[in-house]
């Protein structure tokens, strides 16, 4: 996974609330045996209507999604995160997240960036007015700040570290191989193994 | 002082450090066809063997065909990719034709491999199913995936807890369905985001392991981590003697310690919301999620009737794209398909309520209809009942196991226009397929919309 320390760039006005995975990404994307290759599924129905924010030439190649509250519930595919990977964006400023597409987003070195409603729709507002306002996420300082628009974001040390290095999670855990030994050595005997 | 998710959490914990997440010990991971081939993938690039792959099943449940026909190519190369994945890891895996073949979140428990205290992840959000067996059990990515087949463990940070009572008993024409319709229209969609749910009370206590599976299902659709279920003697009767079950003396001792996980009387929740079930009745989503319902005594509601911004919004987006208008009474909407399927509503409790009602019965003329049984054995177990003479002479169509009509990955998809009576967890806009407009009910009432052509409850037939 590559480091990110700073996403920078336009942003795309989608201001949508309870935006599902399977919107995000619809389930016959699924069948691929990649990680790459789901820009074209993007939003793909929403995509069938001209007006769709996503069709508007002013926001083409902006690297930085702005929704509304509980972004990406319902099913657990990271190919939700592949998908606006592939089509240039780099994080989604919400005010909240579901579980599963925010742990997804961190393993891909994706910025889920939780920030309060007030300033999402200030940002939405500077946007849909100009364009090409520029939205800088600072994940190591854990800011966001758009012209005059500056706010801070939740993101707990460790998702921060990880964003920062962009750390293997299974080499370091293979490194606590010890006391994963340790603890199968005393696993309840009654536990199911598979035949 | 703790919770039972608390509990079993602990547990499981192989090391914990200020400033990072619990690493935690997985029992069980399941694994399917569709979300897993890129975490094999990984653990080849990265030439890393699969830890434990006596603690993983794997089955191919998403994108199989449910009747004679052959998989299309491109589902053909991820149900084979699924099949060399497990030979190549070592993995056991109930491929399509497997006696033991179905829908993950149903084969699990019917061989007795989901038991009570363990921990269970799968690539798939509605594993929250397996906490109606007292587990801890949650959806991962496929990161996560590969992580857990390499290591066995999990970074996880610690969720909060939520508890959601229901007392009373549950009105004549009731089901477990309607009592998970009833919490998520109360607490949202992002109800319960960031927690475990421990569903209690005594409306809970009564429902069957099944019912109680449906419930906990259905915990994602209320943003919650996982959902959970005390065991209980309905627990352990229901458990023992399934082909996983511990024998013998292990079995005495194992039911000591899972009755020991029971939430200490002292221990507090975070959140607690408390549901009087005598207020509840069937219900039908109107909507695009499952939260955007009413009672089908009730009509369509006016978007303009929200009084937040965000809510009128994606009502009348959800009007819209169902093609409802508002105030429209729900026995007035007419459907043209019925999909009897799914790991909410596919076991065989299930598919006796939907068998009951149609029996003698059929179906609305020109309505297409399925019954899609969760696993094999449910399908075998139903046919020794005669439960798949009564679908067919309904009008039904009886299929094999799997996913089916529930996710729209599959030949088993809704036209463009289409409106469906479901008894899956998910209305979202072309969750079926392209186009297609979903409402949720339970199979009782998916039974009887089929025999009507419009919502009804069983009591509306002559
Ligand atoms: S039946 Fe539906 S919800 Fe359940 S695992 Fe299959 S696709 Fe997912």
């Amino acid at each position: 996974m590559d480091p990110v320390r700073r996403v920078a760039g336009r942003a795309l006005p989608l201001a949508r609330a309870n935006v599902d995975t399977d919107q995000i990404i619809p389930s016959h994307w699924l069948k691929r045996l990649e990680r790459t290759g789901y820009a074209a599924g993007l939003f793909e129905a929403w995509r069938r209507d001209p007006s769709f924010v996503l069709n508007d030439p002013r926001y083409r190649g902006a690297s930085v999604l702005l929704a509304g509250p509980n972004f990406g519930c319902g099913s657990s595919r990271e190919h939700a995160v592949w998908a606006l990977r592939d089509a240039g964006f780099r994080a989604v400023i919400a005010p909240s997240f579901a579980d599963i597409f925010r742990s997804n987003a961190l393993a891909n070195g994706f910025v889920p960036v939780e920030l309060d409603a007030r300033l999402v729709e200030d940002l939405i507002e500077a946007v849909r007015m100009d364009p090409s306002t520029e939205i800088v996420v600072d994940v190591d300082r854990r800011t966001v700040a758009a012209g005059t628009i500056a706010g801070s974001f939740a993101l707990d040390d460790y998702a921060r570290t990880r964003l920062l290095e962009g750390l293997d999670d299974i080499a370091l855990t293979l490194r606590h191989d010890a006391a994963i030994a340790a603890y199968e050595a005393k696993r309840p005997e009654w536990l199911p193994r598979v035949r | 002082m703790s919770t039972l998710s608390e509990k079993i959490w602990e547990r499981h914990v192989v090391r914990r450090a200020a400033g990072e997440p619990d690493l935690l010990y997985v029992d069980l991971h399941l694994v399917h066809e569709v979300t897993s081939p890129q975490a094999f993938e990984g653990l080849r690039a990265a030439k890393r063997p699969v830890r434990r792959p006596d603690l993983v099943l794997a089955t191919m449940d998403h994108n199989v065909p449910t009747n004679d026909q052959r998989p299309e190519e491109i589902s053909a190369r991820q149900i084979d990719a699924m099949a060399r994945n497990a030979r190549e890891f070592g993995i056991r895996c109930y491929p399509t034709g497997d006696p033991e073949q179905g829908i993950v979140h149903v084969i699990s428990p019917q061989i007795g491999l989901t038991q009570p205290g363990m921990t269970i992840v799968c690539g798939d959000s509605h594993t929250s199913t397996h906490g109606a067996l007292g587990a801890l059990a949650w959806g991962i990515g496929t990161s996560e995936i590969e992580h857990v087949l390499a290591t066995q463990t999990i970074w996880q940070t610690r969720p909060g807890t939520m508890a959601i009572t229901v007392n009373g008993e549950l009105p004549a024409e009731c089901a477990a369905k309607d009592v998970i319709l009833g919490i998520i229209a109360r607490i949202g969609t992002a109800g319960g985001n960031g927690t475990v749910i421990e569903y209690r009370g005594s409306t809970i206590r009564a429902l069957s392991i099944e019912g109680r599976m449906t419930v906990c299902n259905m915990s994602i659709e209320a943003g919650a981590r996982a959902g959970i279920v005390a065991p209980d003697d309905t627990t352990f009767a229901w458990l023992e003697g399934r082909p996983y079950a511990p024998k013998d003396e292990l079995w005495e001792r194992a039911v000591d310690e899972w009755r020991a996980l029971a939430t200490d009387a002292d221990a507090a929740f975070d959140r607690e919301v408390t549901i009087d079930a005598t207020t509840l009745r069937p219900y039908v989503t109107w909507g695009t999620n499952p939260s955007q319902s009413v009672t089908i005594d009730q009509r369509v509601p006016d978007p303009e009737s929200y009084r937040e911004d965000g809510q009128r919004d994606s009502a009348s987006r959800a009007l819209r794209y169902q093609d409802l208008r508002a105030g429209t009474p729900v026995r007035d909407i007419a459907v043209d398909a019925v999909f009897i399927g799914s790991c909410t509503n596919a076991r065989l409790e299930d598919l006796r309520a939907a068998g009951e009602v149609l029996r003698g019965r059929h179906i609305k003329r020109g309505l297409r209809a399925l019954v899609v049984p969760g696993s094999m054995r449910v399908k075998k177990d139903a046919e020794r009942e005669g439960l798949d003479r009564v679908f067919r002479e309904a009008g039904f169509e009886w299929r094999d196991a799997g996913c089916s009509m529930c996710l729209g990955m599959n030949p088993d998809i809704l036209r463009p226009g289409e409106r469906c009576a479901s008894t899956s967890n998910r209305n979202f806009e072309g969750r079926q397929g392209p186009g297609g407009r979903t409402h949720l009910v339970s199979p009782a009432v998916a039974a009887a919309t089929a025999v009507a052509g419009h919502f009804a409850l069983p009591s509306d037939l002559s």
